[in-house]
Parts: structure tokens; C-alpha cells; sequence
């Protein structure tokens, strides 16, 4: 790519430091950590949609709060546009501010991200607030306006003075829509914001991102667990299973031929709404390990369903398969 | 603007419509009114001045004068008039809880918020001074800190020592109430979407913390006064009041003092008791109907099934 | 239906009295039956009463709720005209639930074995031998390690807990399990494991289910037949081909167009505008109605009953197939 992406991380690594008991505090015991993100790079075009996928516990959002600089990395760097993120050191480099400005983060749970002592005019105002843009009483209205209308809400000003208690699910979740893009950001950072929702509501919200997405031409990480919203509208998929990126590619390719074991098992095991299609499905055994202590070689291995000898003992990096489909099985060779 | 005007008086209507439907709180409420009113217009609801003394035909001071002879609460031992004292104190004993109690809770307010939030070194500091205020003995402390001001002779009033050593020393319960409850809404997706915003910590804390407690700040404000009217009480009964200004704390002490007790001049002694009884009562009614309005926010979840979904029903009815 | 199925409900109608004295209908003439062995999955969003459908089945509904029409006969008895006595010998006993959120419904301070122990000696006359013998045989059942009988909740993953809620559920032997929502809260690969589970123990037991659910893909899995409900009604019943495959009413039609569907990536996504009805303040005509894509004009005015299509398919629209008489 000769273009900058519009983001770019490089070796991301977020361990958190595991609170000890109070014995292991007074024995001064070396301090353990959970290993939220382990050594994750990708990259993310202008205007390009990428989904990262995985069950909780797999990083997904620890990424998308150090995105967001709402985590600050143990280790890496986060590239805004040919930028260092908050890297004072380096140049060039953009504040947190800056960042904030320009990229903004959508959260799972309408119900709890909305402030419900505030009405919906200062929520969704609050981004030109906090960084003094549009002073101008008239034409900041006008902003609102138009943010809360591109969002689904019309006529915005029947829900200005109304309190989030007020609206459905499906309501809030289109003012956090509308709040996220009164700046008109470069970047949207959401995390599982349809996962709350009911069905129906569901398909509203995932069609009205994709829809400013073609309209604004905005990049979006899209962080879910559910492979069938990702079929719908991102353009690549990244696979996470502890910390790490397993398989990335395109995504009608990763879902169509999917590459790594761990890929395989969560495409077979989503729903599909026809009885008529019941399929085979690949139903892993046991649950993600903890975070804290990784399993050596391969960290798929003890749950991998044709894991062999060398997968307890090396640990496979990403290899290109195909142009931009990478995955990090050893079972794999290009 | 105009909007904003209308939203607050749907508020303020919504609110009474609850608070209405609620016996004990209306009681409470009408306890602190009539207080209040009380205090604010005693000048008309007495002829007399609190320290004129009443005579009779022959000039001679009409000293422990029953009820049935002068006045509505008859007069105590240097012949003043009871009932003009009670009103006057209203005047006293509400001003120095009131403003005892609002220094208390800002304080309280201001040190639980800067603790809970920021955390860390700050927080352990303001905590270990709550924790020296909470183990030491309140009344000893404050008899000593009065007398010492006193001693200085700084010509500042009793009554503003009172209620600068009351206010200053009755912080602590707030401080650790708020310091609770901002330590669980700081960790609440808003706060963290706030911050995601580019928003500040003193933004962060006016628009999105602030607004939270504030039903907590009210309550505890309205359960403080009860306690600084009744500490000043204490404090005026042990002789720690203004002798020149009375409260109903130093109504009873010279009640005590002058031996309406043995003389049994009930009028002296009961009525400003009463009225201690019935603005403290006042308070923690209130207070208490306020919490339970004011806490349990209405937060329906749409996984909750159908019982959640009528409670939803409901409140956009009343809205 | 030349089958006697276990559990049929008739005409089952719910109403609430809310604090302010008005009356939500949450349930209005719902019908369908439950056959020995079956998988019933009910479907619908937020409001629709699939909740309160369980609920009333069970009769465990919350303060100022009642059950005003209908009959509910399990086997030959009407549950609707038990004793509370009586119907509390049903509950567990034959019919047992699984909680929305069962995981978090454990005590915490209780060893999860020591709790299982618990339900099965408050409901059956089993003497401690024989259920602590119970005890290790449902949590084989249910895929736990007999070793961690005696481990608290804390030390259990969310999909164990759930495993362990089945297993409390399953402690007296019931005939019919309700599961409210059982893998909502789970990730795709401990829900894929839970639904297996559900089928290995009816399989096992011949057990019949009645699994309550939001997700569409979930009941395609492992359902036999299908309510759909829509506000308090029934919108569509029958057959899981039928529901998914030859959909009549709209709202099932709009519901499946709006699932993503993980093998055809890239399709477009139909919504269906609007929110659903307020349950205090219903429309006089077809629930649907004020959000329907085919509405006629009398729509607004006639509540549509649940009638049968074909066999076994019921439809409550009044523009369902061969009913063009009504439209007059």
C-alpha cells in the first residue's frame, strides 16, 4: 500500500497486573498478569470496515479501549493517519485529544452508555463542548440536529429535551450513533453495538452504520463475537483467540475458506436460520483458558481439534496464505 | 432559554406528583415548613421582644408566670416571654444547623468526589483524616474547640464558632458516602464514553458525575441539618451558645439553670424541647422519603422480559 | 392432531394491574402444544410475552399479574385449576425451569454439588444416600467432573454454572424443562455446547423442551416446531420448516430477512420500523399492524385470530393464504 492507512498498530501488547491475594502480596511473590493483548498488528485503510472477532476474554476490547487511548499499551504503538498516537517522542505524533477529535468509540450497552441525568440535546452537544467546536449557539444546534437526523431520529428536536430513560434500546443506541458523529470522525471504533439489541432493532442500527459508512466514507473496527453481523458488512475479519490474531483476511474469504482451526470451529457453530441447513458443526471442547497463564507452543492447542506434537511447542506466527489472508496455524504452509 | 425552562418545571411536577403520594414525607416536609416559616416571620407572630420583661399592675417583673396568666407559654424566671423566645430561637437554632449543615455537606461533598475520583495518594490522605475524626469522641472534642476559640477572643460571634466547629467536624459521613458512590459511577460505561469524547476530568465530574449524586447530596444535606440543629442543641445546652442571641439549646440550659424544674414551670422547659423533637423529626422524615424517591433510578432492561417492559410502559406514561 | 400431547395450551390470556391501576395485556389467546420428546422453541423480542407465557404456564407470576381465560392441561390435568399446593407438587417435579441468567442465580456461598443436593431433598423422597448418588449422576449428565461436586460457583466458568442449573433442573426427573433464554448471556461456542447438551438429554431422558429465545438461529438448530409471538399473541405457530421456510405472517417474514446469515455475506438486512406495542396501550386492531409492510385498511380494526393454514401451521394475519373471504 503506498497510501497511509488511516490506522495502524504495530506489536500491541496490554498485560494487567493480576491484583494478588494477600498472602502472595506479603510473600512478594513475581507478579502475574493477564495477557489481554499479546503482540497484535494490523492495519485499517481509508473508508475500510475490518471486524474483529472472538469470544470474551479474547482481547477484542482491550484493543478497542487502547485504541481509544481509554488503556494505555504495556508495549507497541498506534498510528493514527502517519501518526504516533500520544508519543510525544516521536514525529510526527498526535495528542490523545487530537485522536479523540478525529476518532470516535461506540459502546455495547445503550442502557449504560449514556448518561441518564443528561438529555439528549447535551449528550449528543457533548463532543462540541468538550472540544469547543461550533460555539455558535444557532448553528450548534443545527449540528445536533442534523447528527440525531442522519442517525434515524427525526424530527430531532421532539427527542432534544427528553432523558435516555425515555427511549428504546434501539433509540439510545442511534444517540450514541449520533453523539459519535457530530464531529464527523475519520475513525468509528464499535464495540458490539448491536449485541444488546433485539433482532429487529439489530438489523436498523447495522444498516444505518453502513450506511454513514458509504455515505462519510468512515473506516470502522468493528469489535464482535458474532460472525453473522460480520458477514454482513465488514470488509475484512481479523480472528482473535487469547490476545492474539489467528486469522485475518478479506472477509467473504475467511468466511468462505477459512484457515485456522479456531476460524473454522466459529463459523461452523454460528446460527443458521433455516432448519432446512443444519450442519455439521466442529463444537470445541472446554473453554478459553485464562488469560494468565497462556498454554505453551500453539495457545489454541489443548482445545484444537487436529492439534499435533509441535503445536505444544512452537508458537506459529501469522503467514500470508493468499494476498492480505494470513493466518497462525503450523498445520498451515504457504 | 425557554426549553430548558419547561423541562425543569416537568421535573419539579414530577417530583411533587411522587412526593405527594407520600404520608410520612408530607408530614416531614410540613414539620420543616412550619419551622421554617416559623423563623421567618416571628417577628409578627409575637408582640413582645425576646428580651422585654413583662410586668404587672404593680411593676414587679412577672417572673414564672403559667400560661394561664400571661401569654400564650407564659414567661420564665427574669419575667421574659417564652413564646417570643421559641420564635426568636427558631431563628437561631435553624440558621446555625442550616449553615452548619451546608458546610458540612459541601465539604463532605467536595473531599468524597476529589477522593473517589482521583484515587491514590489524595484519597488515602482524605480517608485517614475521616478516619482520625470518626474515633475521636465528638462532644469532648468540640466543648474543648469552642472553649479554645473562645479563649482567643477573636471577636468573632459564639454562634459562628458553633457553626464553623460543627460544620467543619460533621464532614466525614458524607465525605465516605460520596467517595462510595462516585467510586462505582466512575466505573460506569458513560464515564468511560465521556472520556473517549477528548473530556476532561473537572467536565467529567460537572456534567457526569455531579448529576448522579446529586440525590445523594440532597438526602444527606437534609439528614445533616437534623444532626447540626441537635448538636447545636447539645452544645447550647451545655452553655456553649450565645447567651445574648438564645436558641432553644440555651433556653433549656437556663431552664436547666434557673430551676424551672423545681418550680414547675413545664411552659419554660417543654416547648423548646418540643421544637428540637419536631424539626430533627422534620429532617430525618424527609430525608428518608427522599432516598428512597430519589436512589432506586428506573432502569428497565430490555432482556428483562415483560414485567421490565410495563415498568418502561409506565414511566413514558407519566412523561 | 391424532397425537395427546403432553402439555396444551388454549386460549391462555395474562393481564397486569400496574401500580397505577391500569391493565397491560400481556398474553392474549395464546395456543399451542407441547409433544413428548419435543423441542418448542417461543420466539419474539423484548414485550412480546414469551417471558410471561412461562411464567403463566408455571404459575409463578409476579405481583399483579393473573391468568384471566384459557386452560393449560398437562397430560389430563388443567393446571389452571390445581391448588397453589397442588401445583407446587408440579413444579419441579414434572415440569422444571432453567432462569434467564441461571448462572448468576447460584448461591455463592453454597458448593454447587451441596445445592443440587439441596433441590433434589426438598422436592423428592429420596433418602441422602440415594441423592448424593443423584448429585454425581446429573452432573456426569450434564459434562462436570464429579470432582468439582464440592467447588463454589466462583470457581465455575459461566457455561459450567449454566451446566449446573440444568442439572439442578433436571434433579427430580421432570417431563418438561423450560429454558428462558438459556444460552443469551454465553459466547457462540459455550451456547453451541449448552444446545448439544439440551439435545443429548432429551435424547437421553425423551424429555420435551419449551426453550424461550430471542435468537432465531438458536431455535433453527434444535427446534421441532416454532411459536412465534408478537405482542402478547401469537403471530405464527407450526412446524420449524414451516416458520422458516414458508412464513406467512409478515412479522415472521421481516424477523427472518432481518438475521444475518453468516453463509450468505454481504446481503442486505431488512428492518422492520418502529417499536412494539406498549402493552398498556394496545392497537384496537392487529398488533402488527402500526408496523406492518402489507397493511390494509382493516388491519386497524380487526384482531386477527390464530387459525390453521395447513396442517399443523397456524397464522393469526388476516391476509394469510386462502383467507380472502375475510377481506370482505
Amino acid at each position: 500500500m503506498t497510501q497511509t492507512p488511516m490506522l495502524e498498530v504495530r506489536g500491541l501488547f496490554k498485560y494487567f497486573p493480576v491484583h494478588q491475594a494477600l498472602l502472595g502480596s506479603l510473600t512478594r511473590r513475581a507478579h502475574s498478569s493477564v495477557k489481554a493483548v499479546d503482540d497484535v498488528s494490523f492495519a485499517l485503510g481509508h473508508g475500510e470496515v475490518l471486524a474483529v472477532v472472538g469470544e470474551s476474554g479474547c482481547g477484542k476490547t482491550t484493543i478497542a479501549r487502547t485504541l481509544i487511548g481509554l488503556e494505555t499499551p504495556t508495549n507497541g504503538e498506534i498510528v493514527f493517519d502517519g501518526k504516533a498516537v500520544g508519543a510525544r517522542a516521536k514525529q510526527p505524533h498526535i495528542s490523545l485529544k487530537q485522536l479523540r477529535q478525529r476518532a470516535q468509540m461506540i459502546f455495547q450497552d445503550p442502557y449504560e452508555s449514556l448518561n441518564p441525568r443528561a438529555t439528549i440535546f447535551e449528550i449528543v452537544a457533548e463532543p462540541l463542548v468538550v472540544h469547543g467546536m461550533i460555539k455558535d449557539r444557532r448553528e450548534r444546534i443545527a449540528a445536533v440536529k442534523s447528527a440525531l437526523e442522519d442517525a434515524g431520529l427525526r424530527p430531532a428536536e421532539d427527542y432534544f429535551m427528553r432523558y435516555p430513560h425515555e427511549l428504546s434500546g434501539g433509540q439510545r443506541q442511534r444517540v450514541v450513533i449520533a453523539s459519535a458523529m457530530v464531529l464527523q470522525p475519520e475513525l468509528l471504533i464499535a464495540d458490539e453495538p448491536v449485541s444488546m439489541l433485539d433482532v429487529s432493532i439489530r438489523a436498523e442500527i447495522l444498516n444505518l452504520l453502513r450506511d454513514l459508512r458509504q455515505r462519510r466514507g468512515i473506516s470502522i473496527v468493528f469489535i464482535t463475537h458474532d460472525l453473522s453481523t460480520v458477514a454482513y458488512f465488514a470488509d475484512r475479519i481479523a480472528v482473535m483467540y487469547l490476545g492474539r490474531i489467528v486469522e485475518i483476511g478479506p472477509a467473504r474469504e475467511v468466511l468462505k475458506s477459512p484457515q485456522h482451526p479456531y476460524t473454522k470451529a466459529l463459523i461452523s457453530v454460528a446460527p443458521v436460520p433455516n432448519p432446512r441447513l443444519r450442519r455439521e458443526r466442529v463444537i470445541l471442547q472446554g473453554e478459553t483458558p485464562n488469560p494468565i497463564n497462556l498454554p505453551t507452543g500453539c495457545r489454541f492447542h489443548p482445545r484444537c481439534p487436529v492439534a499435533i506434537d509441535i503445536c505444544k511447542v512452537n508458537d506459529p506466527q501469522l503467514i500470508e496464505l493468499s494476498a492480505g489472508h494470513q493466518a497462525a496455524c503450523l498445520l498451515l504452509t504457504k | 432559554m425557554g426549553e430548558h425552562w419547561t423541562l425543569f418545571l416537568r421535573n419539579i411536577q414530577e417530583f411533587w406528583r411522587t412526593f405527594r403520594q407520600n404520608k410520612l414525607g408530607m408530614v416531614g416536609g410540613f414539620l420543616v415548613l412550619v419551622a421554617t416559616l416559623t423563623a421567618i416571620f416571628a417577628p409578627a407572630l409575637t408582640s413582645y421582644d425576646a428580651s422585654e420583661i413583662i410586668r404587672d399592675s404593680n411593676n414587679r417583673a412577672l417572673t414564672f408566670a403559667p400560661p394561664s396568666v400571661h401569654g400564650i407559654l407564659g414567661t420564665d424566671d427574669a419575667g421574659h416571654d417564652v413564646w417570643s423566645q421559641l420564635v426568636y430561637g427558631a431563628r437561631i437554632s435553624l440558621v446555625v444547623g442550616f449553615m452548619a449543615g451546608f458546610i458540612a455537606m459541601f465539604v463532605g461533598s467536595a473531599l468524597g468526589i476529589v477522593a473517589g475520583y482521583f484515587g491514590g495518594k489524595i484519597d488515602s490522605l482524605i480517608m485517614r483524616i475521616t478516619d482520625v475524626l470518626l474515633v475521636i469522641p465528638d462532644l469532648p472534642l468540640m466543648l474543648v474547640l469552642v472553649a479554645t476559640i473562645r479563649q482567643m477572643e477573636l471577636k468573632i460571634s459564639p454562634l459562628v464558632v458553633l457553626i464553623i466547629v460543627i460544620g467543619l467536624l460533621y464532614w466525614t459521613s458524607t465525605a465516605r458516602l460520596i467517595r462510595s458512590q462516585v467510586l462505582t459511577v466512575k466505573e460506569r460505561q458513560f464515564v468511560a464514553r465521556a472520556r473517549a469524547i477528548g473530556a476532561g476530568h473537572w467536565h467529567i465530574i460537572r456534567k457526569h458525575i455531579l448529576p448522579q449524586l446529586m440525590p445523594l447530596i440532597v438526602t444527606n444535606t437534609v439528614l445533616i441539618l437534623s444532626t447540626a440543629i441537635l448538636i447545636e442543641s447539645g452544645l447550647a445546652f451545655l452553655g456553649l451558645g450565645d447567651p445574648t442571641r438564645p436558641s432553644w439549646g440555651t433556653m433549656l440550659n437556663f431552664a436547666f439553670d434557673r430551676s424551672a424544674i423545681s418550680n414547675g414551670a413545664w411552659w419554660f422547659y417543654l416547648p423548646p424541647g418540643i421544637a428540637i423533637l419536631w424539626v430533627s423529626l422534620g429532617c430525618i422524615l424527609l430525608g428518608n422519603v427522599l432516598e428512597e424517591m430519589l436512589n432506586p433510578r428506573l432502569t428497565a432492561h430490555h432482556l428483562e422480559g415483560e414485567a421490565g417492559m410495563i415498568a418502561i410502559a409506565e414511566a413514558e406514561s407519566k412523561g | 392432531m391424532s397425537e395427546k400431547p403432553l402439555l396444551s395450551v388454549r386460549g391462555l390470556t395474562t393481564e397486569f394491574t400496574t401500580p397505577e391501576g391500569k391493565i397491560a395485556r400481556a398474553l392474549e389467546d395464546v395456543s399451542f402444544d407441547v409433544m413428548h420428546g419435543q423441542t418448542i422453541g417461543l420466539v419474539g423480542e423484548s414485550g412480546s410475552g414469551k417471558t410471561t407465557t412461562l411464567m403463566s404456564l408455571m404459575r409463578l407470576l409476579p405481583a399483579g399479574g393473573r391468568i384471566t381465560a384459557g386452560r393449560v392441561m398437562f397430560n389430563d390435568t388443567n393446571l389452571l385449576s390445581l391448588t397453589e399446593r397442588e401445583m407446587r407438587d408440579y413444579r419441579w417435579k414434572s415440569m422444571a425451569i432453567v432462569f434467564q441468567g441461571a448462572m448468576n442465580a447460584l448461591n455463592p456461598v453454597m458448593k454447587v454439588g451441596d445445592q443440587i443436593h439441596e433441590a433434589i431433598m426438598l422436592h423428592n423422597l429420596m433418602d441422602e444416600d440415594a441423592a448424593e448418588k443423584r448429585v454425581r449422576d446429573l452432573l456426569e449428565m450434564v459434562g462436570i467432573a464429579r470432582t468439582r461436586r464440592d467447588q463454589y460457583p466462583h470457581q465455575y466458568s459461566g457455561g459450567m454454572r449454566q451446566r449446573a442449573m440444568i442439572a439442578m433442573a433436571l434433579a427430580c426427573a421432570p417431563d418438561l424443562l423450560f429454558a428462558d433464554e438459556p444460552t443469551t448471556a454465553l459466547d457462540v461456542m459455550i451456547q453451541a455446547q449448552v444446545l448439544q447438551l439440551l439435545k443429548e438429554i432429551q435424547k437421553a431422558l425423551g424429555l420435551a423442551i419449551v426453550l424461550v429465545t430471542h435468537d432465531l438461529g438458536v431455535v433453527a438448530e434444535v427446534c421441532d416446531s416454532v411459536v412465534v409471538m408478537y405482542g402478547g399473541k401469537v403471530a405464527e405457530y407450526g412446524t420449524a420448516d414451516h416458520i422458516y421456510n414458508e412464513a406467512q405472517h409478515p412479522y415472521t417474514q421481516k424477523l427472518l430477512e432481518a438475521f444475518p446469515d453468516v453463509t450468505k455475506p454481504g446481503d442486505t438486512l431488512a428492518s422492520i420500523p418502529g417499536t412494539p406495542p406498549r402493552l398498556t396501550n394496545l392497537p384496537p386492531g392487529c398488533r402488527f399492524e402500526p408496523r406492518c409492510h402489507v397493511k390494509v385498511a382493516k388491519c386497524s380494526q380487526v384482531n386477527p385470530p390464530l387459525l390453521e393454514v395447513s396442517p399443523k401451521h397456524y397464522v393469526s394475519c388476516i391476509l394469510r393464504e386462502g383467507a380472502e373471504a375475510d377481506l370482505r
